[in-house]
This record gives C-alpha cells, structure tokens and sequence, in this order.
C-alpha cells in the first residue's frame, strides 16, 4: 500500500483524537453522576443545549462575554441543584431503570423549557477562536478542534485532580465506592450529591459551549451527546480513565470511519457508528475495556 | 377444603419436638450412598483477601448440619461456592458423588440444589403462591407457545405446580397469605415463603443462608420448627448458615464452625460445644446469652 | 377425586371472579366492535382513534420487555419502521402473498434485527441494552433513507401503503380501516395477555425483580430474555404495519425517530408498567394530550400560542408528566384506574 496517504490517515486520525476528547468530557459528566447516584443521566444532552443556549442568547442580547459566562454557570449550577433536590432526591429507593427514565422525562422538560425560553433557532457560538487551519507536519489540523481539545484535556486534568487530592473529590469517591459506609462515616449525603450535580452543571457548561462553537447551538447538540453512551459501553459506566480512553477511541473511530468507509456507502454514518462500534465491542470484550461489571453467565 | 394430599402431612404442633430439645431427634439414614454435599480441600480468595482455606465438609441424606463462625469467617461464600456463583481457587464440590470444579448454578434446580438468601429473594411482582409456584421451574417443560393456547401439557403442568404450591403453603401455613404481593408481607413470612419455594422443588440439597435473621423469638422458634419438618418431611439434606448459636445447637445434628476460612470444627453440638478452639474463637463467654 | 372437585370448584369461582373483573373490558369490546364504526366520524377514527390503536400495540409490546421482563429498550420506532418497510417490500415484490401473511412475516423480520442488535446485551445487566437499542435505532433509520431499494427507488422517498384488502374483502373506507386495525389489536393483545400469564409471563417477572435468583432457581435467564425480546419486537413490528399502512397511507422513515421510540416509553410509563391495559390508557392520553394543550394554549395565550410554543410545551408537560407518574405514581394511569374502580365498587 505504498500509495496509501499515511499524512491524511493522521490529519483524520488527529482530527477523531481531537474530537475524542471532547467526547471523553461529556462522558466524565455521565461518570460522575453514575459512580455517585448511580443513575445514567439521559439528561446530560439536555443540559448542554440549555447551557449553550443561554450564553448565547445572553451574548446576542448584549452581555459581555464574562458576565454571561458567569451567569450561564450560575444557572447551570442551579439546574443541578434543583434536579438533585426535585426529582432524584424523592426517587432515592428506587430502580436504576425507574432513575434512568426519570431522566429521560427531564431532558424532555429541560430541552422544552430552553426552547420555550430562548427560541427553537439556530445560534453560531462564537468562542473567539478562529476556526483557521494549522500545518503541523504535512497536516492539516483545525485550531479550533485544538483550542476545544486542550481545554476539554484541561478539564479531564482537573476533574481528576480534584477527585485524587481534593477532601470533596474524596467524598465524591468514597459516595461512589460504598454509599452506605459513605452515610456511616457521616458523610452528608445531601451536600455531597449537590455538590455532584453542580459539578456535572459545571462540565455541561464547558461541554455546551465547546460543543455549540463547533457544530452550532441547536436542537440535535442533545443528539450529539448521546454518543457518549457508546463510550461508557467501552470504558466502563462508572470509569473516568475508561471515559478518556473510550472517548478517544470512539472519536477516532468514528472519524476513521466517516473517511474511509463512509463514501463506500453513501456517507451519513456518523450518525451511528459509534453505537454499532459499541455494540461489537460488546460480542468480543463484554466486560468493557476496564472489567468494571462482571459479565453474567447465562 | 384443602386437598386430601394435606392430610398425610403431620400437623406440626403434635410431632415436632420443642426447639431446644437434644438434637439428633430424627434418626440419621446413613447409607452406603455418596454424601450428598462434599466439599474437599476448597479454598478461596479474593485479590489479596483468603476468603476460604482448604474446606473439607460432607453432608449425608438426611442430615441438618450448621455451619456457624464470627462474621467474616467465610460463611457466604462458602455457600456461593456451593451454588456456583464463585469459583474455589482449589477443591472441588461434589453433588450426589459428582465432583465439579464449578457448580453450574443455572442447573442447580436440576441437580436438586435449592437454596434461600440471606437478604431475602422473592419476586415481589408477583403473589406468594405465584412466587412458590415458580419454584417448580424444573419440572415443566411446556413451550410459551403451548402455556398460550392453555390444554395439553401446558395445562396439567401448570395444575400440578399449583397443587404442589397449595401442599406447599399448607405445610408452611401461608395458606391466607396466598394471593397477597409478596413485597406486602412481613420480614419473618417472606422468609418462610422463601423457604416454601425452595422445598416446593423437592430438593435433595436445601441450603438456607440465615433463614432466622431478623426474626423474633417465636418466629425463629417458628422457623426451626420448620426446619425440622421439612426434614422429617420431604428426606431433604439441609446446611444451614446461622448466627443463633443456641437455635442451631437444638436443631442441627452437626456443627461446622468456620473460622477466618478455616474449619476449626466439625461435629455434634454437644461436642463442639465444649471445643476449645471454638470457645476461644466463637463463643466466648456467650453460652448462656445464645439461649 | 378429592382434589380434581376442590380444583374444578375454584376454577369456577376463578372463573366467575375473572367474569366480575372483565365485564368493563367486554362492554367496551362490544362498544369497539359494534358501536364506534357507525357512531365515529372520519375525523375521529382517522386522527385519534387508529393512532390510538396502533400506539397502544407498540406500548402493549414494548411493555412486555420493559415492563415484565425490565429490560430498556429506546428503539421501538426503529423496529416499528422494520415492521412497515418490510410488510411494504414482501406485498409489492412477493406476488400472490397475502396481506395477514405479510404482516406476520414483517412482524418476524422486526424480531430478527431486534435480536441481532439486542443478543449482545442481553447477556449483560444494565443500560447496555439501551445503548443497543439506540445502536438498532439510529442503524434502520439510515438504512432505510440511504438504500432507495427499501422504498422502491421511489424519487421522493416517501411511499403509499397498499390497499388493505383480506380474503377479498377490501377496508378502505375509514371505518373499515378501524376495524382492520382493531381486530389485529385485539388479537395480539389477547395472546399477550396470555402470555403475561402465564408460567413464562411469570418468567419475565421474575428475571426483571431478581435475575440472580431466578438464576439459581433454575428459570432460563438468558432464554427469558431474548423470548421477551423477540416477542416485544414482533408485536412493535406489527404495530409499525399498522402504523403506516392503516394510519398514514404512507411508509416512510421519518416518522419512525428516537422521539417516537421514546414516546413510546412514555406511553408505557404513564400507563402503567407491567399491565397490558396501561399500554392503551397511555397511548389514549398521548393521542389526546396535544389537542387538549392546543385548545387550552389558545385559550390561555391566544396569538402568542403558536405551533413552536405548542412544541416545546408540549415536551415540558410531557417530561413533566414523566417524573409526576414515576414519583407519585410508578404504576401509572392503570393503578389510577384500579383504585378509582374500587372506589367505586365500594359505594
């Protein structure tokens, strides 16, 4: 295959790796909740779109960046809060399934209410970074997907900082490895999930606004951030290593394949590759790249 | 009422002896037969922790043995090597002579093991008779297609697993409790139905993780009672895991005490009783607050 | 003997029992048959009521594997769509075929694809299963829009249902579609309900309320589940007959989204997990819902009401509905109903 571009296999390579890790940090979000609460958030998807939708609109309204910045955090951290204490704190006892669909009910209410209250078109998200494209050794690479790569990185970096050394990221842990010695140590439970929910408003916020810049600030950004269940499958539900190993492989697959396979048939697969990756993944390693849940014999 | 089956069952308040009675009240059939449970050199471990060390045990035909240990001691896992569900790192488990590396726990129903859980494990979807009638799972073999449609062999097996399920709650007396959701019941009766859908499958093996926890005195007493007469009753082989020392001393025959994974004893209750290394390990100075 | 007599002797009063608790549900087979088709408008039974049917059979479905058997599934539509696109390709390219067998071969093809996507779940616990599903959800619908073969090569991608035509008989008219569709309904909620009866329906129960016992005691768990879900995707696909040949006259992907895969869910939800008559309390308060929102919008806001505010409010009473019902009331709209009956009874 000596006329095969290897620098284009990079260039696309690099271009999935990039948009791996942006994967990796929405899917840190959905292992936060999950390692904590131990419910898979559908409404993850929704509270970005809530997230990009308000700065935007602040932004376009006049705000300055900064501010809006703040205020969307604000709001975000709020939301957290108030979907901790209204809707899973009164489902505390029950089913991880009857938790999931609550969920699901919420991405409805929160994605209505964005809409409702900001309007249902399409924003471009402007971040102030030039989307012009770097030479790095014969390729191609968006500065954009850079500045959006690094500044997810920093996020995972930190995120994983705190739960390591912080006394609340030890809390965070010591909740998601055994809920009820956490309770018997005298953990406060109801600070600590606050703080979980918060925290996953605040990884919204940065997902949404990255997301948003990059693909525009509509509806189907919801859509998008449902590809991090696909990464879960293969890094473990409740891994964060298995989030940024699994998010880099699924966004370098997925480019990998939108590239090479995609013209063979028709184009249009991102739309579900992640997921049919996910689902072999399955037939071959059903105990997920890190072994986290035990696979049960039939 | 009632079907005529109920009459050959003894009622339980005229044979069953009192509790705390001296054990070894049934006598014990001790064939020429291989033992029903053997566990021969089973050890154990998780990562860096050695949960059982090199486990000898053997269980005959009718025979109620205990198998009792501070927390810690190895007890459930002991039964969740029997049932399967682990792996021994060594020894084998042998069911009616057949020595297995691993207990297929999906064929335990079929090799005539039938277990209850210490945390309680009934269906609570469905009421208490529907819970038992499950039990009998083994026995019927009608495709869905067939249960359907309704006749035929659909039909009389679903007849005769109701039937076996109405004996069933006659003998454990949770006749009134039949068409009740399980969920509703209270601790000490979801515990009996559990043990009713497990004798309801007339298992050769019956293995009861702490059948008696959480009871009061009377339905402990209760349950002993029971214990026994399945026994008696259905020439079961019962192991069970327990914490009342003083309830396990009146109705097994034999005690088996654990201790940091290692069997320390093995014998009748009067003689284990006055084991010193079970004293130093167990019991303590606890005998008189076992009663 | 003694036993057969106590036995044939509860029989009967099971069965007297069963006739005392099922009247309501016979009077209103009575009222379907033999009333709605001459009382109903067109528009009644075109908008609310063949909908109504055909949602109500995908949740009576999806309930079977959510709801009894506890496994997720966000893919309904996909299989709905499988169900439509396949009864459309066995009509038009098999001659002579027809249309009960059509429809029953659809259905098969729905649970061949529900089993290629779900068989490696379904070994596992867990929300993989969703993810699988969502895999079978977005994997059909670009399918069925990239390769033009499904639908005929038709330009614009959107193609008519055949005529509806039984044993000679043809059920054009709308009243004539209804009972078409009603008769498939009550068929296939008849032997579901069976099902849910049954030694195998319990099956179902029991591997969703403890999968680790059930193990032990010897249910086939693996068995259980994949029959939940190739029975729950046979019924869907069905539903997704019914959907576009009897309801939109037309077969085509779009409709066939997450949002109708997850309306689905909601329908089961509402109505009440694990009942079959949930399946259709739901599926009556989805159909009715936006026009009850539509009227009292304008009523309340007037001009301002418009149909992207009907949209998104929609979605918030909806979500909102979702958590109400799983906070206060699990067992949905059903429970409502067995409470308000015996209420009733009662005085």
């Amino acid at each position: 295959m000596s006329d095969f571009d290897w620098v284009f296999f990079a260039e696309v390579l690099t271009g999935g790796l990039l948009s791996g890790v942006m994967y990796a940090l929405v899917a840190i979000g959905f292992v936060l909740i999950y390692k904590t609460s131990g419910v898979l958030n559908f409404a993850q998807g929704a509270q970005l779109l809530f997230a990009a939708l308000t700065f935007v609109s602040l932004v376009e309204r006049g705000i300055a960046f900064v501010l809006a910045l703040l205020l969307t955090l604000a709001a975000m951290i709020l939301l957290g809060l108030a979907i901790e204490r209204v809707v899973l704190r009164p489902l505390q006892n029950q089913s991880p399934m009857s938790l999931f669909m609550a969920t699901l009910g919420l991405s409805y209410v929160i994605e209505g209410a964005a809409q409702l209250l900001w309007g249902t078109q399409v924003h471009a998200l402007e971040l102030g970074i030039a989307d012009t494209p770097l030479q790095l050794g014969g390729m191609m690479i968006s500065s954009f997907d850079l500045f959006a790569a690094a500044t997810a990185a920093l996020m995972v970096t930190l995120l994983s900082l705190f739960f390591r050394y912080t006394r609340l990221g030890l809390e965070f842990r010591a909740l998601a490895d055994d809920g009820f010695a956490a309770l018997a140590v005298g953990l406060r439970l109801p600070r600590i999930l606050a703080a979980v929910w918060a925290t996953a408003g605040l990884i919204a916020l940065i997902a949404g606004l990255l997301w948003g810049a990059r693909l525009g600030v509509q509806f189907s950004l919801s859509l998008v951030v449902l590809k991090a269940l696909p990464v879960l499958v293969l890094g473990g539900f409740d891994s964060v290593l298995g989030a940024i190993v699994g998010g880099l492989l699924i966004g370098a697959l997925e480019k990998l394949a939108e590239v090479y396979l995609g013209p063979l048939v028709g184009g249009g697969i991102e739309g579900w590759f992640a997921y049919v990756a996910a689902l072999a993944f399955l037939l071959v390693r059903p105990s997920g790249l890190f072994g986290q849940r035990a696979w049960q014999r039939g | 009422m009632g079907s005529t089956l109920g009459a050959t069952l003894p009622g339980l308040a005229e044979t069953a002896p009192p509790a705390h009675s001296s054990p070894a009240a049934a006598p014990l059939v001790r064939t020429s037969a291989a033992p029903v449970l053997q566990l021969e050199g089973v050890s154990l471990s998780f990562g860096g922790v050695q949960a059982l060390r090199h486990v000898d045990l053997a269980l005959h035909e009718r025979e109620i043995l205990a198998v009792i240990g501070p927390n810690g001691a190895g007890k459930s896992s002991l039964v969740n090597v029997m049932t399967g569900l682990y792996r021994p790192t060594q020894g084998t488990v042998s069911l009616g002579g057949r020595r297995l590396r691993q207990v297929p726990t999906a064929r335990l129903g079929r090799l005539g093991v039938a277990r209850t859980f210490q945390n309680l494990a009934l269906f609570k979807g469905l009421s208490v008779r529907d819970n038992i009638v499950l039990g009998r799972v083994n026995a019927m073999r009608a495709s869905f297609v067939e249960q359907i449609i309704g006749v035929g062999r659909a039909r009389r097996e679903r007849i005769d697993a109701r039937a076996q399920a109405e004996q069933m709650m006659d003998f454990l007396d949770l006749r009134a409790y039949a068409e009740r959701p399980v969920g509703d019941l209270p601790y000490g009766l979801q515990k009996r139905v559990e043990l009713a859908r497990a004798l309801v499958a007339r298992p050769r093996l019956l293995l009861l993780d702490e059948p008696m926890a959480g009871m009061t005195v009377t339905e402990k007493s209760e349950m002993a009672d029971f214990v026994r007469a399945a026994r008696d009753q259905f020439d079961t082989a019962i192991l069970l895991i327990e914490h009342d020392i003083g309830l396990v001393f009146g109705l097994s025959d034999r005690v088996v005490v654990l201790h940091h994974g290692s069997k320390i004893a093995d014998g009748a209750p009067a003689a284990v009783r006055q084991d010193a290394a079970v004293i130093e390990a167990y019991l303590g100075v606890t005998q008189q607050e076992a009663a | 003997m003694t036993i057969s007599l106590a036995f044939s002797s509860r029989r009967f009063s099971v069965r007297g029992a069963l006739l005392r608790d099922a009247w309501p549900w016979l009077l209103l087979l009575v009222a379907a048959y033999g009333v709605v088709p001459w009382a109903a408008s067109a528009y009644l039974i075109d908008a609310l009521l063949i909908p109504f049917l055909a949602l109500s059979l995908a949740a009576v479905g999806l309930n079977l594997l959510t709801g009894y058997a506890g496994q997720l599934s966000l893919g309904s539509a996909a299989f709905m769509a499988v169900g439509a696109f396949a009864a459309y390709n066995l009509n038009l390219r098999v001659d002579g075929l027809p249309l009960l067998v059509s429809i029953v071969l659809a259905g098969l093809a729905a649970t061949a694809i529900g089993l290629v996507f779900g068989l490696p779940s379904l070994r596992l616990r867990g929300f993989y299963l969703a993810v699988s599903t969502l895999a079978a959800q977005f994997f059909v619908q670009w399918v069925l829009v990239k390769f033009s073969w499904f639908s005929n090569d038709n330009p614009s991608g959107v193609i008519d249902a055949p005529p509806l035509v039984v044993g000679g008989i043809a059920f054009d008219t709308p009243a004539g579609r209804y009972l078409f569709a009603l008769a498939i309904v009550t068929v296939l909620t008849l032997l579901c309900w069976r099902l849910v009866q049954s030694q195998t329906g319990h099956h179902f129960i029991a591997v969703r309320d403890n999968e680790q016992a059930a193990r032990v005691i010897g249910v086939p768990v693996l068995r259980t589940k994949l029959l939940a879900f190739a029975i729950s995707s046979f019924v869907i696909g069905v539903a997704g007959v019914l959907w576009g040949f009897v309801y939109l006259r037309t077969v085509e992907p779009a409709g066939f989204n997450l949002d109708r895969s997850l309306q689905i869910l909601f329908i089961v939800i509402i109505g009440g997990l694990a009942t079959i008559r949930g399946a259709f309390f739901g599926a009556a308060l989805i159909v009715v819902f936006p026009l009850l929102l539509s009227r009292l919008g304008s009523l309340l806001l007037g001009q301002w009401f418009d149909s992207g505010v009907l949209e998104m409010s929609q979605r918030i009473v909806l979500g909102a509905l979702i958590i109400f019902f799983l906070i206060v009331e699990p067992q949905g709209l059903a429970a409502l109903w067995q409470r308000a009956r015996r209420r009733i009874w009662i005085s």
